[in-house]
């Protein structure tokens, strides 16, 4: 059978606009996945909502990071090593849909992201690779 | 003895269990998911199956990135449903079978298979909303549950075919064990969707499909595939698939396909679903 080698992290960054989640990443979103992890306790998110500044600065975060998340910039929060999971917990803070978000990562209204859903979704074709190897 | 009798794959999309929670079921978006799983919740409740073996993933809900398992299986007596963000959902508790869970535990760990063993562990979409789509919404679930977590959001997740050997060490377990049970064994998650980058939103109709003609015919060409295909095809979160390997190989070479169902609605996710049956 022909087996997998190592980890191919090369050929994740050779996929268009897509973070896979590596340990590299993880380093970098440390801080900030655990200030996402931390919403989910109620007491939490109360003292964010009351004032999300004073929070954040409660977490080693980069500044950059930390206005990532004051702007709601979830790309943004990607590239800085934020989990898709756990930066999602901001939105869900808001009562703001995941299917929002996504649309948002596309530059789509959610109307037009659940329209396009609707008729099947974002084909793949000319999404593949960087290289145009795929 | 126990055996394992069947194998079930399902998507676990949160949107499903939102509409099903909050009685929308009939909403045009929705009712063609709930009619596609129609035959297989009749198909269940004649095979009274007495254990599911259900393979999943948590998503940052049990399990923060502070301890990331990458195969975790739940040996308490009850999993509670867990508060994703906006609150528990409205299902009944899950009842596990921590005899079967740690004779599966202690089987494959001397199997070479070294699998976190959780004793207390909430449990969220990804393994409640299989449990509603296949039982709909009873007052207690009819069925006990194993829960068997895979590591698919940090990265090195384990390969498909490590998944897949999980699979058929899990059905050696199986064979194994003294009592006479009914085991069936779900693969969970997938099929395609992404839900980040300008990606978001990707389907891949045509490779979903040859994903589930090779389930049956060739799993060996899904199992050989590199983290990096199932990520360009199928899309970041589409990597979930592995988890359906797990059930495959615990099914044994050859297997029938009695049901399969294929449906992209409005949210982000194309739901995939198969009944298999194994065959000799």
């Amino acid at each position: 059978m022909n087996m997998i080698g190592a980890m191919n992290t090369a050929a994740f960054k050779d996929i268009p606009g897509t973070y896979v989640f590596t340990g590299e990443r993880a380093i970098e979103g440390r801080h900030l996945n655990r200030f996402c992890m931390s919403l989910m306790s109620a007491a939490h998110r109360t003292r964010f909502k009351a004032d999300e500044r004073a929070y954040l600065d409660e977490w080693p975060m980069l500044e950059s990071q930390k206005q990532a998340v004051l702007r709601r910039d979830f790309e943004a929060l990607l590239e800085q090593g934020g989990n898709i999971f756990f930066v999602l917990k901001i939105a869900a803070v808001d009562g703001r849909p995941t299917q929002s978000v996504a649309a948002s990562f596309a530059g789509q209204s959610t109307e037009e992201y659940a329209a396009m859903m609707r008729n099947g979704g974002r084909s793949p074709a000319g999404l593949r690779s960087i290289s145009g190897r795929f | 003895m126990a055996r394992i009798t069947a194998g079930i794959g399902s998507s676990h999309v949160p949107a499903i269990g939102a509409a099903l929670d909050g009685g929308r079921t009939a909403h045009p978006d929705w009712a063609p998911i709930f009619a596609g799983y129609e035959w297989s919740q009749k198909w269940l409740q004649e095979q009274k199956p007495d254990v599911v073996i259900l393979v999943y993933n948590d998503h940052a809900s049990a399990f923060s990135l502070d301890i990331v398992p990458t195969f975790a299986i739940g040996c308490a007596d009850s999993f509670e449903p867990a508060d994703e963000g906006w609150g528990p959902r409205r299902v009944p508790v899950v009842h596990g079978h921590s005899k079967l869970a740690w004779h599966i535990a202690n089987c494959v760990v001397l199997d070479e298979f070294d699998l976190t063993i959780m004793n207390l562990m909430d449990v969220d979409h990804g393994l409640t909303v299989p449990l509603s789509l296949m039982l709909g919404q009873p007052a207690e679930w009819p069925v006990k549950v194993i829960p068997l977590a895979v590591n698919v959001i940090q990265y090195p997740t384990p390969t498909a075919n490590r998944c897949f050997r999980l699979g058929e060490a899990i059905a050696r377990a199986v064979k194994s064990f003294p009592e006479d049970l009914n085991v069936q064994v779900w693969g969970t998650g997938g099929m395609s969707h992404q839900l980040s980058g300008r990606r978001a939103g990707l389907i891949n109709r045509e490779w979903d499909t040859r994903f589930l003609d090779q389930l049956t015919a060739d799993p060996d060409a899904l199992r050989t595939l590199s983290h990096e295909e199932y990520i360009r095809e199928a899309g970041s979160e589409g990597m979930e698939l592995i988890m359906w390997l797990t059930m495959r190989g615990a099914l044994g070479p050859k297997i029938r396909e009695l049901h399969r169902f294929y449906h992209v609605p409005a949210s982000n996710t194309a739901v995939g679903h198969v009944v298999f049956t194994p065959e000799g």
